[in-house]
């Protein structure tokens, strides 16, 4: 679990006594190739590295950030699926700081471990270091990328290529022919023969060979370790105190800034007495940048203590006024405009239907709430830089950071550690985390972890976005629908409008409306108040068929089987229309998002008023499935996420600031009101989805879609609480 | 002032301020990061921490109020063995996920589990308040009902 660091990878002491580490990369070719079938900028991310040592343990090198989903065993497992290694001998070592990368000189010697350089080594060594020093952002962990990407493009490849490897230094050694050498549990044999050598025996002579870019890949019934469960390399420390969290760094020599920034997103320091807290024990200096100010202290509660008394004020700077209320205003205004763009159009929308329905609908904006506040040590010193810093993306933190500084990236170090949690909010989106503390470290000599309370943490974050959204449909006199109008509030991820229904008609726009409140990606990210959107308006149509859910959207789904089978599924799973106890319903909602398709259906009741959730049945395909618990704790994960918004989640303004301070008023789903949740994995081959997001937007449409059962009440608006069911 | 304390068998003496939390004197005094800072009202029991076999959220606990205890965190919950039978029932069933609110809510389970070894639903629900983002509660308590199962044939044999 140790992360490297310069010194135990230059001197080949740190981990276990030295070794091989085979650097594999891919021909700009090919990865024009990958990019041009998946043109995102994560698929740049496909330089991946094993370290064999003598011992015969591998490591494989992960280029990742964990917060919680468990990417750091189930890429290793990819690796070494296709290497034939034994899993009990298999490591994980997170990605070294960056810079190392980034130079030249220092990863060809991460490379070989301080050990000589095969010049037939040297060209990808080379391409890899040039092509992550141009760009700066392809370390992003989001976007349920990690898999899909690196696992299915990276790991897999590489393994299969020190396979080879291995393969043709044993065929060498013992002058045979490698078809006739076998790679099995972490030894190559020759039957003939009965020579038999470790990976780590072999390693040094496989260095010496080219890895070949595309190697030929296991065929997936042949597959030992992908596909079962296996336990992550994170938890043991995690479960003993012992995982590092970006707020646990502990740089010598470092104090603690507790941080205020102005209420009023965009707002200034207007004024500030530093004489107001004089003298108190502890403090050392109090710091100010343009829109916040920091007490620094040797303790976080001398710090958070002055700071509450310190005589501080801020201007609005032109935000005042504005309100949820005012925010909605302005939706609503621009959709009755209906000047948006067009973003499909597809036949004649006025098309006559027997029945017409309208309907709007709306969420709040929501905070991400990760269990870590928000913090980021950080050492400015002599033009240099040096950050610890638990986010998704540290090579975009690297570059932020330079930028912010105007200093080089090559100045700027990052240390990558824990997650405490992030749905986004650690994301490159909106990296207030690194400006704000280097612009603070950069005002004093020592090092400096800059924190956020809990209440600016959920003040000062990057919601999710608030937003509306109108829909019309006509229905034949049938009930089948003929036409679907959706105009909404605001562009954020144009694919989570288009929907997988067969309905001839369909035209959707959307129109702008900007306001001061800061963006950030929140989990599954536009599919979280589209999911609920549309699922919700599927099933107003359903129920104004005069017809079942599930048998409504069936029918609508011939051109779509895996949506088609995710639907069945889960009708099975929760025994669609059997009879239920007095008092309780199901609802049923299907959303595929990030390449994996997920059905839901929730049984429902009220109690005193409010509404209870007790079951969630979850089918999910997600083409593949690397590591089936995992991916089920995933999935479980995002269900009760996607709960709490529905529930609970808002995130309201009142003259221009945020009004929610702290968990008392941002209630979350807990243990007394957690559901039972079964998953079933529809594994049908289809190119691997996420885990990490798509579990998150069926949640509150099955949810108010049986409250809609239930009690024959429409839910257009989250959260739940908003709504009176007694 | 100075405060005299034993935190996981070890005594130590703090000269701090009375009134500071108990979580800021473990985590910036004496580095035991295990304790997790979430929201500092104690609302959240990421903080959670034994103080003489009783769970306290230390965020808002004052260290004075410990004065003369004997305080137990994560780091120290496994005692000689190690790993405590929680943290090992909380790796079998894979409870983690981002980890933060983990070391809390274990102490919050230990501390259950030491004065109910069979706790119900109910008696889960009432006990265990601490909040996980990440949503592990189905196999918490999937744990907890194995420990219980393990404590009930325990104290049957």
């Amino acid at each position: 679990m140790a992360a490297l660091t310069r010194r135990n990878f230059l001197v080949g002491t740190g981990l276990v006594g030295g070794g091989i580490l085979l650097g594999i990369s891919f021909a700009p070719g090919r990865l024009a190739t990958i990019r041009k079938q998946y043109k995102t900028k994560e698929a740049s991310v496909l330089t991946t590295w094993v370290r064999i040592t003598q011992d015969n343990r591998v490591s494989v090198i992960v280029p990742h950030s964990e917060m919680g989903q468990g990417v750091h065993t189930a890429l290793p497992m990819m690796l070494a699926e296709e290497m034939e290694a034994d899993w009990d001998l298999v490591r994980m070592e997170q990605a070294p700081a960056n810079e190392l990368f980034a130079n030249d000189a220092v990863s060809k010697g991460f490379l070989l471990n301080g050990q000589r350089l095969p010049a037939i080594l040297n060209p990808p060594a080379d391409w890899a270091s040039y092509k992550l020093a141009q760009l700066l952002d392809v370390q992003t962990t989001g976007g349920s990328s990690s898999i899909r990407f690196t696992g299915e493009f990276g790991m897999r490849t590489a393994g299969a290529a020190v396979k080879e490897m291995l393969i043709k230094a044993a065929a060498e050694k013992w002058g045979v022919a490698e078809d006739d050498c076998v790679a099995r549990l972490s030894h190559v044999t020759h039957e003939k023969s009965g020579a038999k050598a470790s990976f780590g025996a072999l390693a040094e002579a496989a260095a010496a060979f080219e890895p070949n870019a595309t190697p030929t890949l296991k065929d997936k019934k042949d597959f030992t370790i992908i596909g079962t469960s296996k336990q992550r390399f994170d938890i043991p420390d995690k479960v003993r105190g012992a995982a590092v969290y970006g707020i646990d760094a502990d740089v010598p020599n470092m104090r603690i800034a507790v941080l205020k920034a102005a209420p009023v997103f965009g707002g200034h320091v207007a004024q500030l007495d530093k004489s107001s807290i004089a003298g108190r024990r502890g403090i050392e200096d109090v710091v100010q940048i343009k829109d916040a100010v920091a007490v620094i202290a040797d303790n976080y509660w001398r710090a958070s203590s002055a700071l509450a008394d310190l005589s501080v004020s801020f201007d609005a700077a032109g935000h005042g006024d504005v309100s949820s209320e005012t925010i909605f205003t302005r939706f609503r205004a621009a959709l009755d405009a209906d000047d948006g763009k067009t973003n499909i159009v597809q036949g004649d929308v006025s098309i006559d239907g027997a029945r017409a329905l309208e309907a709007d609908y709306k969420v709040p904006y929501l905070d991400h709430a990760a269990m870590e506040p928000m913090n980021c040590t950080a050492h400015v010193k002599d033009g240099k830089c040096e950050i610890w810093v638990g986010a998704q993306d540290p090579l975009a933190c690297r570059g932020h950071a330079a930028k912010v500084l105007g200093i080089s990236a090559d100045d700027v170090t990052v240390h990558p550690l824990m997650l405490g949690g992030s749905f986004g909010r650690r994301s490159g989106v909106l990296m207030d985390y690194i400006e704000r503390a280097v612009l603070i470290a950069a005002q004093v000599d020592y090092p400096v972890k800059v924190m956020w309370s809990r209440e600016e943490d959920m003040q000062q974050g990057a919601y999710r976005p608030a937003s509306i959204s109108r829909f019309k449909a006509k229905l034949d006199e049938k009930g089948a629908p003929t036409s679907w109008e959706n105009h909404y509030i605001r562009d954020e991820e144009s694919a989570a409008v288009h929907i997988p229904y067969a309905i001839e008609n369909q035209y959707i726009r959307v129109s702008e409306v900007d306001t001061h409140v800061p963006y950030g990606v929140w989990r599954s990210v536009a599919s979280s108040q589209h999911g609920f959107y549309i699922e919700s308006f599927m099933d107003e149509l359903a129920h104004a068929a005069g017809q079942d859910p599930v048998a409504y959207r069936r029918a609508l789904l011939a051109d779509n089987p895996r949506h088609l089978e995710v639907l069945n599924k889960v009708a099975q799973m929760a025994d669609w229309g059997r009879p239920l106890p007095q008092g309780r319903a199901l609802g049923v909602a299907l959303r595929e998002s990030f390449g994996t398709v997920v059905g839901q259906i929730a049984e429902v009741s009220i109690e005193d008023g409010e509404t209870r959730v007790h079951h969630v049945w979850c089918a999910a395909d997600p083409g593949d499935v690397v590591n089936p618990d995992g991916f089920i704790a995933q999935m479980e994960s995002g269900i009760i996420y996607g709960l709490t918004a529905a529930l609970y989640g808002e995130i309201t303004l009142e003259n221009g600031q945020v009004q929610q301070e702290n968990f008392p008023d941002y209630e979350v789903l807990r243990l007394a009101t957690a559901p039972k949740i079964d998953v079933d994995i529809i594994r049908s081959g289809a190119t691997l989805g996420g885990a990490g997001e798509p579990s998150t937007p069926p949640a509150a449409p099955a949810v108010t879609n049986a409250l809609f059962a239930l009690t024959g009440k429409r839910i257009r608006s989250l959260p739940l609480k908003n709504h009176d069911f007694a | 002032m100075t405060i005299k304390l034993t935190i996981n068998g070890v005594p130590h003496q703090l000269d701090v301020e009375p009134d500071m939390p108990l979580l800021w004197a473990l985590r910036d005094e004496l580095k035991l990061t295990g304790t997790k800072f979430g929201c500092g009202v104690a609302a959240c029991g990421a903080c959670t921490v034994h103080v003489d076999g009783q769970p306290v959220r230390s965020c808002s606990y004052p260290i004075d109020a410990a004065a003369d205890s004997s305080v137990t965190t994560i780091e120290g919950l496994g005692g000689a063995e190690g790993t405590h039978a929680v943290q090992r029932a909380w790796i079998e069933n894979q409870v983690p996920q981002c980890g933060y609110c983990q070391s809390g809510m274990i102490m919050a389970v230990t501390a259950l589990l030491d004065e109910n070894p069979t706790p119900s639903d109910a008696d889960i629900d009432a006990a265990i308040t601490n909040i996980c983002r990440c949503g592990t509660y189905p196999r918490i308590r999937k744990a907890i009902h194995e420990l219980a199962a393990t404590n009930n044939k325990s104290r049957k044999g």
